[in-house]
């Protein structure tokens, strides 16, 4: 039986707000369509320029609810060329943004296996043994290579590093400032409101309710706000965006087929550290051969460093916070990283389909910005500028209808904000980097190639290839690892994880050959260290579950269980029975159980759904 | 006679009590390290404070609640958008420092002096609320000078309940040792108390209630006054930070009481 929110949610009498413009999350698209509008909602004598059509007599009234505890929680190992940026602030003074700091150097590195237990196949350990035999001649130290350029469309150079959460801060402090456009952390948006074929608002989350959404001490249903215009801007896993995608649908042909994890660590370098501010560096190789890593040096002696966990990496035990510390202990890294400190530590899901995963843009009432909306250029691994850009087209469109007097309806979005968009660089390099990911498909060098000649020839040239559903591209534990454990030495370990209720990636990578973790307790630690000191994660009363397992008699017979395995937090936990468990006190947001659940109804919608909930990460350092 | 109160509550912004801080010398002394990149929140103590005052101003018609704060107006205005969605106020912001180094004396002289400054406030339906200790500092003398520096004798610290009485005097709960309550009973108005933790939960989020506090809360910050604490005031000749460790284990089907020896001995280490 399913148990969607609505047909959870109790009838009550509901409090009712009408503004002119409701924003649903708070991040760079958001970020770039707020700046953009309060610029243009007073005239220059100091009076509004629009009126209210929600309180007449009133400025325009602009809105904006974000799910976090604070504008600044969000998590990015942010660089960015920034060119949208710096459009909206041509005199944009890098150091008054704490921890952004323009790229001062760019490296691409190969990492070698050190250890010997990566999965890499017959033609990268190849490619090692070469590396290893040629070693200083082609400039190879610390069991790593740097390759002698940075593809161009990877390039940086002339961008900047920042913190996500740092920049979110400051650019909210812009907005609000104005006075004209009011934005609130700390408030789920569960729904929008769909009424005949266009929204009306959103729906606010429930408050004082029981971790099954029942009514509870102070329940307070949340409140009905209706808008001429609901702008999502979300995020990949946001609740209102993926309603909008199951209600409307998706574009002929879109399907949202390819994920990743980040997940990253703030760390203080120590004092004797010679990284030089403004440095990017980019990695492939290691710990697996389809993970990716990046480490950026901010002002003060910060770094972000973090990997990426795709989903076409096949394992059904791949996970993120282990990797992440054999990652920073390859010696290329650690001979920087070692001696530092956690600073703060954090994990999101990345939407990596690209242009193919792109929703409907506009419709009645509604837009879609950001990452949510497809935006991210897959090519070139950037994100944030794209965000912001078309939150600033949305803007120009609003301001450009507003002026107008016409409506919000997806005739008039389409000529104005969609419009905008298909005419701006941010679609015509998304074109570019469209297939440039089909060959990952087929394994991670093929990968690779594709994305060198898609970036070379301009999208000319890529890999064929479909990207088939998450559920049916994950492999049997057997097939990833048959090669190395013996087929009973896996029914053991499966059956002891079970018995004891862990996660199974931790036995199958020591039995690979992965060494533990020496925890120094300042950059080494525990996953639950991590998220008490680096995460801060917190979980306020009175709200539901927002991890739902859809029909748990599914999840019974699912082995291993990915979710458990991928939960950034260790907020799934193997349950009674075989179904899983969730705490949503240690849960930070990422979604990743969203895209790693292999138990489907219909093949490409997971059995698990992410709804909007409170709390989460509490640091504003990622 | 009117039972309607004029609650000013004095609420300073500290840094969200999970992050850890690193006190560092700056050029104008003490100071916390990446401070204005810290996430902040409303002190907690004082924050009490601003729950029981709205509540009781919920229960006395005609009455207003003021909240005054000192902090760098950016942290301010950071903290506002999750503060005014909790009660209902009207912000009297000073753009001051907000590190928890300052004297306790001048920050009690800048609040009196934003009190003071409130258009209409009427003293004899005045109670100042503050909290009773803060959690950027726990020296919690600051609220006994803010009364001081008003004339307020009726004071009352580590408060955890008040009650208004039929014939309009207040009965007021103070915590003392033993964990139990000294009942005391004042007139009514002026007063001041400075909050323990207080009985009542943190209010939900109330969407109505930020917008209707922003329309105030934003033209207040845009004016507020800056005021930038004396130098010197205080010298501090040495600032270490409390002692913190922690150890993170999982452990399964041990008895409870070996698992609070071990902690009474883990403990006792310090």
């Amino acid at each position: 039986m399913s148990t969607s929110a609505t047909e959870q949610a109790p009838v009550v009498e509901r409090q009712q707000m009408a503004v002119d413009i409701a924003g649903v999350g708070f991040g760079p698209a958001m970020g770039g369509f707020l700046t953009t509008l309060s610029r243009q909602l007073l005239n220059e004598d100091g009076t509004p320029r629009f009126e209210s059509a929600a309180s007449p007599g009133m400025p325009l009234q602009v809105i904006c609810y974000e799910r976090a505890d604070g504008v600044g929680f969000g998590v990015s190992g942010a660089v960015t060329r920034g060119r949208g940026i710096r459009e909206s602030f041509p005199n944009l003074d890098l150091s008054q943004i704490p921890m952004a700091v323009p790229v001062a150097e760019e490296k691409l590195s190969y990492l070698l296996d050190p250890i010997g237990a990566s999965r890499r196949s017959l033609a990268m350990r190849l490619a090692d043994w070469k590396v290893r035999l040629l070693g200083k001649l082609i400039g190879s130290s610390d069991d790593a290579v740097e390759l002698p350029y940075t593809p161009e469309f990877m390039q940086k150079h002339d961008g900047m590093v920042l913190s996500l959460g740092q920049f979110n801060q400051w650019v909210s402090e812009q907005v609000t400032s104005s006075g004209l456009v009011q934005l609130w952390p700390g408030m789920p948006v569960s729904e929008p409101l769909i009424e005949g074929n266009g929204v009306s608002g959103i729906r606010l989350a429930d408050q004082g309710v029981a971790l099954d959404g029942a009514p509870g001490d102070g329940f307070m249903p949340g409140m009905d706000v209706r808008a001429a215009l609901t702008v999502v801007a979300d995020g990949p896993v946001g609740a209102v965006g993926r309603q909008l995608d199951s209600h409307f649908g998706m574009p002929d042909g879109n399907q949202q087929r390819e994920w990743a994890l980040g997940m990253k660590m703030v760390v203080e370098l120590r004092e004797d550290c010679e990284l030089k501010r403004g440095t990017v560096l980019h990695t492939i190789g290691f710990p697996e051969p389809e993970i990716f890593g990046f480490l950026y040096v901010h002002p003060d002696r910060l770094a972000s460093v973090g990997i990426f966990v795709p989903s076409w990496m096949r394992s059904p035990v791949r996970t993120g916070y282990r990797y992440l510390q054999h990652f920073m202990l390859h010696p290329y890294l650690w001979r920087h990283l070692q001696g530092g400190r956690l600073k703060a530590w954090g994990a999101k899901s990345l939407q990596e389909s690209g242009r193919h995963g792109e929703p409907i843009l506009a419709g009645n009432g509604y837009a879609r910005i950001g990452e949510g909306s497809g935006s991210t250029n897959v090519l070139a691994g950037s994100g944030v500028d794209e965000a912001w850009t078309t939150g600033v087209q949305l803007a120009q469109a609003v301001v450009e209808l507003l002026q107008q007097g016409k409506p919000f309806t997806r005739e008039n979005l389409d000529r104005s904000y969609v419009r905008r968009r298909r005419e701006s660089w941010v679609d015509a390099e998304s074109k570019i980097a469209a297939d440039s990911r089909n060959g990952f498909e087929k394994g991670v060098v093929t990968g690779l190639i594709g994305m060198a000649a898609a970036g070379i020839t301009r999208g000319a040239i890529s890999v064929a290839g479909r990207k088939r559903p998450i559920p049916e591209s994950t492999s049997e534990l057997e097939s990833v690892y048959g090669s190395r454990i013996s087929a009973g030495e896996l029914k053991t370990l499966k059956e002891e994880c079970a018995a004891k209720g862990s996660a199974l990636h931790d036995r199958i990578m020591e039995r690979c050959g992965w060494p533990e973790i020496p925890f120094d307790g300042q950059l080494l630690i525990s996953h639950q260290d991590a998220l008490l000191m680096g995460g801060c994660v917190q979980a306020p009363p009175g709200y539901a579950n927002h991890v739902v397992f859809l029909h748990p008699e599914h999840c019974q017979s699912c082995e291993p269980k990915l979710c458990v395995e991928m939960c950034s937090g260790q907020a799934i936990t193997r349950g009674e029975n075989g179904v899983p468990a969730f705490d949503r006190e240690k849960c930070v947001y990422c979604g990743a159980c969203l895209w790693n659940c292999r138990t489907s109804a219909d093949g490409e919608k997971g059995n698990i759904e992410f709804r909007a909930g409170a709390g989460g990460l509490h640091s504003a350092l990622n | 006679m009117s039972n309607a109160y004029h609650i000013v509550v004095c609420a300073g912004v500290v840094p969200d009590p999970l992050q850890t801080l690193e006190p560092i010398t700056t050029a104008t002394g003490p100071g916390l390290k990446n401070e204005m990149m810290l996430p902040a929140v409303l002190d907690p103590w004082a924050s009490h404070a601003l729950y029981e005052a709205a509540n009781l101003a919920a229960h006395a018609t005609g009455s207003k609640v003021w909240l005054v704060s000192a902090a760098p107006k950016a942290k301010l205005q950071q903290v506002m958008m999750n503060v005014a969605q909790k009660a209902s106020f009207e912000l009297v912001p000073i753009d001051a420092p907000a590190s928890g180094f300052a004297d306790a004396h001048a920050v009690a002289e800048m609040l009196a002096g934003a009190i003071q400054s409130i258009a209409g406030l009427d003293r004899s339906r005045l109670l100042v609320f503050g909290g009773w200790e803060s959690a950027s500092r726990g020296a919690g003398v600051t609220m006994q000078l803010v009364g001081e520096e008003l004339g307020i004798v009726d004071q009352f610290q580590g408060v955890d309940q008040l009650t208004v009485q039929p014939d309009g005097s207040l009965e007021i709960l103070e915590r003392i040792e033993g964990g139990r309550h000294m009942v005391s009973v004042c007139q009514g108005p002026p007063a001041l108390l400075g909050w323990a933790t207080g009985n009542l939960p943190e209010p939900r989020n109330n969407p109505q209630l930020g917008m209707a506090n922003m329309r105030t809360v934003m033209p207040a910050l845009q004016k507020a006054k800056v005021a930038p604490l004396p130098p010197g005031a205080i010298r501090y000749l040495s600032v270490t930070p409390p002692k913190q460790q922690r150890q993170t284990r999982i452990v399964k089907d041990r008895p409870v009481e070996e698992i609070a020896a071990e902690l009474c001995e883990w403990i006792s280490k310090d």
